[in-house]
């Protein structure tokens, strides 16, 4: 992006040229996004404008036809989207994707990927409650840090939806991520909850990459290092907050005046 | 020793199941009749690949009409074994069935994993109604249509000339029958049973939380393929006979209404569904002939009586008999506590899956 210099973080993810095409639908044309460790990248766009299509070829839900994606120098493309979460791509969703069944402490162990260890299992040996221990401490340094410890015996469908934010966020940290990719983590959420998600942000920032969907475009302002936005399928345009708020292009998009861009 | 009470999974489980090892011994040996014995085996024999099932359908979510299918499997393994090699120990039998029955729920597991909802149900119903098609097609392994006599499992010499061949079925059964509801009870409360219930309730955060979803699937497949081969291998001890009629449509289905009734992904409820399953005819049989009804009545009495009590079940426990007997316990021990005034507030309730 043309605001980092060459010496900067070195770059977690990137996405080069890639399309996206559902049955002839052109999803995703040439759509590039770099993102660098310790940097908070915010994708913005209208409807439709392709955002959760691009997370979700970076977390391998969907294949791009061109175009390539590299994750710390390797490539993702062919990697099977359970893989991601053991090389340390976590992910949120929009839709939450709690498990109803499980209390919110579970939730978030259930984040942690780990082996099938079978046989230990099976005869309940030492060493698989030894393991599940340390994952629920993990799980609970988690809901501590995001302030929702106290909400780990109940049901997550008696949560308010702030706190099930957080939750999903904890639950995504047990992938210990380089690259955390969140889908509209601002949705739903009071002025008071996403004042504390963009600090929340910044302080994750100090260990890994983030990347993030959103509609909220104030506060993709407030948080981001960079901004990629997107209107149709294609990047119209990249760089600082201060760049896309000068940019008219983006403004036009915003504005529904799409047809005299392309 | 309450600290490793409570810490350790396999000193808890194991106790327990020690317990009710005891208890199953006593009862077998110096309470139950022959008769008796002879029915508890089957209920037994049943809980093994009703648990299996429920691993699968209740805890998996993936459904499968076609259980019926697999301990066939397991029974005609035991049964050429048998037949070919009449010395080989009973054990042996057990674990070369578990083994097939495990293979083949690998393949269709590898099936399943690629289909869903209704579609696996008519995958597996279709290996329901085609499996027992096979033996008459190669009757000079499976024995036909007539089926392969399977030679009692003689009591050890220790125990006596006199000692029951019942009894020693049910010992076996209910041994096989515990451990299998030892290791079970152990997948279930694991890390291992927790990715069965995230595959079930939601695959795409599965997979975004690290599990591979296809694997998972055929991984509980196999487990619960390997209980019901070896309900297959001891229901072809308890039958005597091994032959297609023993494995129809009607099987897999009962198996399935067992852990319905029951209580879905509920282990207990498995054995209370089997129990079920066993003793409901029994009783409506004796209440039917004790009316003096005419023989046609009399014979659908039995029929009735089940399709009343399995509607009547749904309806009254929609979360099966167990999840209907732990809610009344809940209920009565707040109501205990806040008469007294004085306990602690009701814990969390237990988890819809458990």
């Amino acid at each position: 992006m043309s605001s980092q210099t060459p010496d900067a973080d070195p770059v977690v993810l990137e996405v080069a040229g890639i399309d996206v095409r559902f049955e002839g639908v052109v999803a995703l044309d040439g759509v590039s996004l770099t993102v660098r460790a310790n940097q908070i990248v915010g994708v913005i766009g209208p409807n439709g404008a392709g955002k959760t299509t691009l997370f979700n070829a970076v977390s391998r839900f969907v294949t791009p036809v061109a175009g390539t994606i590299t994750y710390k120098g390797r490539s993702l493309i062919g990697l099977p989207a359970w893989r991601l979460a053991h090389v340390g791509i976590a992910r949120t969703l929009q839709g939450l994707g709690l498990w109803p069944a499980l209390t919110v402490l579970e939730n978030v162990v259930a984040g942690a990927p780990s082996r099938t260890r079978l046989a230990a299992d099976l005869l309940a040996w030492p060493s698989s409650d030894r393991h599940a221990a340390t994952l629920r401490e993990e799980a609970m340094a988690n809901l501590t840090e995001l302030g929702v410890a106290n909400r780990a015996a109940s049901y997550p469908g008696a949560l308010p939806h702030g706190v099930q934010k957080r939750v999903i966020i904890a639950r995504a940290l047990m992938a210990r991520p380089s690259l955390l990719l969140l889908d509209e983590p601002a949705s739903g959420l009071s002025t008071s909850d996403v004042n504390e998600l963009v600090d929340l942000l910044r302080s994750l920032r100090a260990r890994m990459a983030i990347a993030l969907v959103e509609h909220h475009v104030d506060m993709v302002m407030a948080v981001s290092d960079s901004i990629t936005v997107l209107n149709l399928g294609e990047v119209i345009a990249s760089g600082t907050p201060s760049e896309i708020r000068a940019n008219t292009d983006v403004a036009n998009a915003y504005l529904g005046q799409t047809v005299a861009h392309a | 020793m309450s600290t490793v009470f409570r810490r350790s999974t396999l000193v808890r489980h194991g106790l327990v199941f020690l317990g009710l090892a005891v208890v199953l011994l006593v009862l077998t040996s110096f309470v139950f009749d022959s008769f008796t014995n002879y029915n508890v085996t089957e209920v037994a024999i049943y809980a093994i690949s009703a648990a299996g099932l429920t691993v699968l359908t209740g805890i998996n979510g993936q459904v499968s009409l076609g259980h019926g299918a697999l301990m066939m499997i397991g029974a005609y393994t035991t049964s050429v074994l048998l037949t070919r090699h009449p010395g080989l120990p009973l054990i042996l039998m057990l674990v070369a069935s578990i083994a097939t029955t495990g293979i083949a729920g690998a393949i269709v597991g590898l099936a399943g994993a690629r289909l869903r909802g209704p579609y696996l149900a008519g995958a597996t119903l279709a290996l329901a109604v085609a499996l027992p098609q096979v033996p008459s097609h190669f009757a000079s392994v499976f024995g036909g249509n007539q089926g392969l006599s399977v030679a009692a499992s003689t009591p050890p010499a220790f125990l006596g000339s006199s000692f029951a061949p019942e009894q020693w079925l049910a010992w076996i059964t209910l041994a096989a029958a515990l451990v299998t509801f030892f290791v079970l009870a152990n997948l279930v409360r694991s890390a291992t049973g927790q990715r069965f219930r995230m595959v079930r309730d939601n695959e795409v955060a599965a997979r975004l939380s690290g599990v591979d979803v296809a694997r998972t699937q055929v991984l509980a497949f196999v487990v619960s393929a390997a209980c019901a081969g070896l309900a297959g291998s001891l229901f072809a001890y308890w039958v005597s006979v091994t032959s297609p009629s023993g494995f129809t449509l009607n099987l897999s289905l009962s198996l399935l209404t067992a852990i319905v009734i029951g209580g879905l992904g509920s282990l207990s409820g498995a054995v209370l569904g089997s129990f079920i399953l066993v003793y409901l005819p029994v009783w409506t049989g004796g209440l039917a002939s004790s009316l003096n009804l005419s023989t046609n009545v009399a014979n659908n009495v039995p029929l009735a009586i089940y399709g009343i009590v399995l509607i009547g079940a749904i309806l009254v426990f929609p979360r099966g008999v167990a999840g209907g007997v732990a809610s009344i316990v809940r209920g009565v021990t707040r109501v205990l506590r806040s008469s007294r005034g004085t306990g602690p507030l009701p814990a969390a309730p237990e988890a819809p899956s458990q």
